[in-house]
């Protein structure tokens, strides 16, 4: 098993900059506009970006967190994620939602977060802010906003490590070459 | 201790960096198949469940409770006994997760024909259903079930005097979100200990969490043999728990104290001189709740008998959180089902 | 097969009547032991069956006292056809049936019944045990003479205690010209209530209602001093617990003729099975636990009783091993604990299940013998003079074991329709090869047919 890093702590940091930047010039500012993490990562993320934008602009940028898990459509194992308290604004209906994830490959997550965003009410706009994309979309997906893009081959396993979580920022591609290593990154769970 | 593997797998890891490296929380609970008792859950396994029901808590609290988490499974309700909480509780915490739940009661059915609990259910599981409920007077009557069908996930609901495992959970649930954590408490549980499934499981949970439990009541309603008897079987866990006939003095300190039924049955079976010399000694009062510490939070299974085993200023008081009870026993049981009847076949 | 002249050879024989443990030949001529220990070849008649018998023991076939043939009214059970099936394949040569039958045992007809039907079609040797009281119901005797006279050779009203005291006492006293014992399944019922097993830390565990064990030993302090008062003959059925064992030591010091037996179960398995998953982490319950063929009466107790059980038997306080053979139809067993018959399929597994004392070394293999043959025939009296010897002359009734064979009990390979057992799946070491009925050959393991015998 070889890991090789593709970003560190300043290429993390510089992304974040750059989607924050990006996300200021899209929406004209911070006005209306939410952004809304997926567990775990992209809580953080979100709240990474908030700062960004205060930073950048002044104001106070909402962060929401969204559990997608209760509206995944590939659970089949007999273990099962821990649910999370979703914390969407009441008023979401007048918003620019902005969802934060760390990486995009399917795009099923966020169909998923989609649907659980419209159980909270219809929102002016979703846009999609992400860290990483690695391609192999399965859903007509596309993001708005993106930190880095990666070609990666499918049995390839891409880790993101944040310091609220692992303690360290970087992003690392982890190539699986035993037949051990290939198991452990099962299809059904992309 | 080691995890089992399914939290090692950090399935609930965020779908896109499958196999990525594990937070440092539990982010999934671990493999199970039946909610039988808690004498068979972990530490972690139980903090886990919590956390998830905490999220399932907050789909509750939502506009639309609704969410596609069970679409398509089918969930039998199977009550051999009477229930209004628990049943409706379930057929919630079922419906809100998009599952299809059937209540089937005992009179109208075939079980009125004299057909036995396990051809019942062996029926049941031959309609595809992914999840049982099922309560039962008869102890053991969950892990029957458990033994002979091997599609369909069971969840005990209550049995015999053995179990309730799910009103356990919610028990905890309730007062972790109150007081914060568990281990240490002080709890004090008094009343029918003997024939009360719901002390039963209580015992276990709170035990497991690292609380102190005492049992306390009448000698004739302790389960005296559970901590010793001939053998010297006690598990290890339980090691801690302690019984006492004197309430004024158990209940010093106490950071909860729960208040079980009092059925009227027990005065005429001779566990009870009467009801009037129980109220006496054993009911939860305004009194004796001042031993307690500040702020100690006053729970009771249901259905009350208010004015036997609590008087009706301390049910309805500041103190009391019988009602939070219900509400988490939802969520609770959101969080179980999740888990039971998402298992595919 | 067939009752011709048979040589056994080189079996360990173990006879507890005379004392003899050796290796030797058993000759069998017209149905009775012509020579035993050493045979020489002028005595062996001319195409005798020869069974090569090295390494295996042989003793005289086991005499139980105590079990359930459920003929006549509950074929759907047992048959006495498959019960004493049962009975051969584990080394039974002669059994005694309880009288809770539908009719009970309680008047010369059913008794000449059952000794009919067992002439057609029975392996072993039947003997009836008949009811203390005028259809079970414990308030008028039963015509003990004419039962007597019919071929009872005991009386009990098992499956329930003889309860009102003055009963017991003139059951006793009656019984007294007869010579024949009064076997008393000791159980106060309003101590025992609704329990389903003993009670106890794991009855609590399991929210099963217990049955202390004061519910037997009240009953046996009764009787005992019953039998004081009458000086009649009291057979304890079933004893479990240690206090049992007390009173009973006490009883044989003062002198009283008192006897009593102990069941394979009760010597080997605890209330701890109930809970299941024995030998594993037994830490918590399961989908093994509540497993209704450990349910039976009385109920399996602690550890404590297990030793105190064994150490009787092997001092003799406790006379015999009886099995209480009680087969149940599935439909009985597949249900809650609290809805399931009590009772245990126990013919076939009571000697590889009892083998363990003796792998253990807490009793003698002779002892063992001994509380299967002497000992039970000790307590019926003159009807089983014989049938617990191999001396020259008496009838060639002959359990074969191998000591050592080591197998795992599947209970669809039972003789009995009872396949409720707790040990299904275990792995005893033990195991008879044949029996003999009057030198008839009634039974042959499957192993020895390609193996050992020829």
């Amino acid at each position: 098993m070889s890991q090789r890093q593709i970003m560190n702590e300043d290429d993390i940091r510089r992304a974040l900059a750059r989607v924050s930047h990006e996300i200021l010039e899209r929406n004209r500012g911070t006005h209306d506009v939410v952004l809304v993490g997926i567990y775990t990562r992209g809580v953080h993320l979100a709240h990474r970006l908030a700062r960004n934008l205060k930073e950048f602009e002044g104001g106070e940028v909402q962060v929401a967190a969204l559990d997608i898990n209760l509206y995944r459509d590939d659970l089949q194992a007999r273990s099962s994620p821990v649910v999370r308290p979703t914390t969407i604004p009441e008023n979401i209906q007048s918003k620019r939602v902005v969802l934060v994830d760390d990486v995009l490959y399917t795009g099923r997550t966020v169909r998923a977060a989609m649907d659980a965003l419209n159980d909270f009410g219809r929102a002016d706009q979703i846009q999609l802010a992400i860290l990483l994309d690695r391609g192999h979309r399965e859903l007509p997906i596309r993001p708005d906003f993106v930190g880095q893009n990666v070609p990666t081959a499918p049995d390839e396993v891409v880790k993101v490590r944040l310091v609220e979580t692992e303690g360290v920022d970087e992003v690392a591609i982890i190539r699986g070459n035993s037949p051990n290593d290939a198991s452990r990154n099962p299809r059904r769970n992309v | 201790m080691t995890l089992p593997n399914a939290i090692e797998n950090q399935i609930g890891n965020g779908i896109e960096n499958a196999g990525a490296q594990a937070d440092l929380e539990i982010t999934a609970v671990p493999e199970r198949r039946h909610v039988l008792d808690l004498d068979d859950f972990s530490r972690p396994e139980i903090n886990a469940l919590l956390d998830s029901a905490k999220g399932m808590a907050e789909v509750l609290g939502r506009d639309i409770k609704k969410v596609p988490a069970l679409r398509g499974r089918v969930i039998v309700t199977l009550f051999y006994e009477a229930s209004t909480r628990t049943r409706i509780s379930f057929e919630e915490a079922g419906k809100v997760l998009s599952a299809d739940v059937i209540n089937m009661s005992t009179s109208g059915s075939s079980v009125e024909k004299g057909e036995s609990l396990l051809n019942t259910a062996l029926t049941i599981q031959a309609m595809s259903v992914d999840a049982i409920v099922i309560r039962h007077p008869h102890s053991g009557a969950p892990y029957l079930l458990a033994r002979h069908l091997d599609r369909v996930g069971i969840i005990n609901a209550g049995d015999g005097m053995h179990a309730h495992p799910t009103q356990a959970l919610l028990d905890l649930f309730t007062v972790r979100e109150k007081l914060g954590a568990l281990e240490g408490l002080k709890i004090v549980i008094v009343g029918d200990v003997l024939h009360s499934r719901v002390a039963r499981s209580d015992i276990w949970g709170f035990a497991k969490m690292g609380a102190q439990v005492v049992l306390c009541g009448p000698n004739t309603l302790l389960p005296l043999d559970l901590l010793g008897g001939d053998g010297g079987q006690i598990p290890t866990e339980l090691a801690s728990v302690k019984m006492d006939t004197d309430l004024d003095r158990a209940i010093q300190d106490a950071d909860v104290v729960m208040a079980l039924r009092l059925q009227s049955e027990r005065q005429h079976s001779g566990f009870l001189p009467s009801v009037r010399e129980y109220i006496r000694r054993w009911q939860v009062t305004e009194a004796r709740l001042t031993r307690a510490k500040p702020g100690v939070l006053v729970m009771h299974p249901g259905p009350m008998n208010e004015g036997i085993e609590i008087s009706s200023s301390i049910a309805h008081g500041g103190s009391s959180v019988i009602e939070e009870q219900v509400t988490s026993g939802v969520a609770v049981r959101m969080a179980l089902l999740y888990q039971i009847a998402n298992q595919g076949r | 097969m067939g009752s011709g002249p048979l040589l056994i050879k080189g079996a360990r024989i173990i006879d507890a009547s005379s004392g003899m443990d050796q290796v030797g030949h058993i000759l069998v001529v017209d149905g009775k032991i012509a020579a035993v220990g050493q045979v020489s070849q002028d005595q062996v008649p001319d195409g005798c069956q020869t069974i090569d018998a090295a390494g295996l023991v042989a003793c005289p076939g086991f005499i139980d006292l105590h079990c359930h043939l459920r003929e006549p009214g509950f074929e759907f059970k047992e048959t006495i056809a498959s019960g004493t099936r049962a009975a051969a394949k584990g080394g039974f040569t002669s059994i005694c049936a309880m009288p809770n039958t539908e009719p009970p045992i309680d008047n010369a007809a059913v008794v000449d019944f059952l000794r009919f039907r067992s002439q057609a079609e029975a392996s072993v040797k039947v003997f009836p045990i008949a009811c203390v009281s005028k259809g079970r119901l414990g308030r008028e005797l039963s015509e003990m003479e004419e039962l007597a006279s019919a071929g009872a050779v005991a009386f009990s009203d098992d499956g329930d205690p003889v309860y009102d005291a003055t009963l017991m006492r003139l059951a006793l006293a009656y019984s007294l010209d007869l010579g024949l014992p009064i076997i008393d399944h000791c159980q106060d019922l309003s101590l025992s209530g609704n329990g389903v097993m003993a009670e106890g830390a794991v009855a609590s565990r399991l929210g099963l209602d217990g049955i202390p064990a004061a519910a037997e030993e009240s009953m046996i302090a009764r009787d005992i001093a019953l039998a004081q008062l009458t000086g009649g003959r009291l057979h304890l059925a079933h004893i479990s617990t240690a206090g049992s064992i007390h009173l009973l030591r006490q009883a044989k010091d003062r002198g009283l003729r008192v006897t009593a037996e102990v069941c394979p179960h009760h010597l080997t398995i605890t209330d701890q099975w109930v809970l299941g998953g024995v030998g594993k982490d037994a830490g918590a319950a399961g989908p093994f636990s509540y497993d209704t063929s450990t349910k039976v009466y009385p109920p399996l107790r602690t550890q404590r009783d297990v030793d105190a059980l064994v150490q009787a038997l092997a001092e003799g306080v406790i006379d015999c091993i009886a099995t209480d053979h009680a087969p149940h139809d599935a439909t009985s067993k597949q249900c809650t604990y609290e809805e399931a018959a009590f009772g245990i399929s126990v013919l076939e597994t009571a000697l590889g299940s009892t083998m363990q004392m003796v792998h253990q070394g807490s009793l003698g293999l002779a002892d063992l013998v001994h509380s299967l043959t002497v000992g039970p025939a000790g307590v019926v009296g003159p009807a089983f003079d014989g049938l617990a010897s191999l001396n020259t002359g008496t009838p060639a009734d002959i359990a074969l074991f191998d000591p050592d064979l080591e197998w795992v009990v599947d209970p669809q390979e039972f003789q009995s329709q009872g396949k409720n057992t707790p040990l299904a799946g275990v792995t005893l070491r033990g195991q008879v090869v044949a029996t003999f009925v009057d030198g008839k050959m009634v039974y042959q393991s499957e192993t020895s047919k390609t193996g050992a015998a020829s």
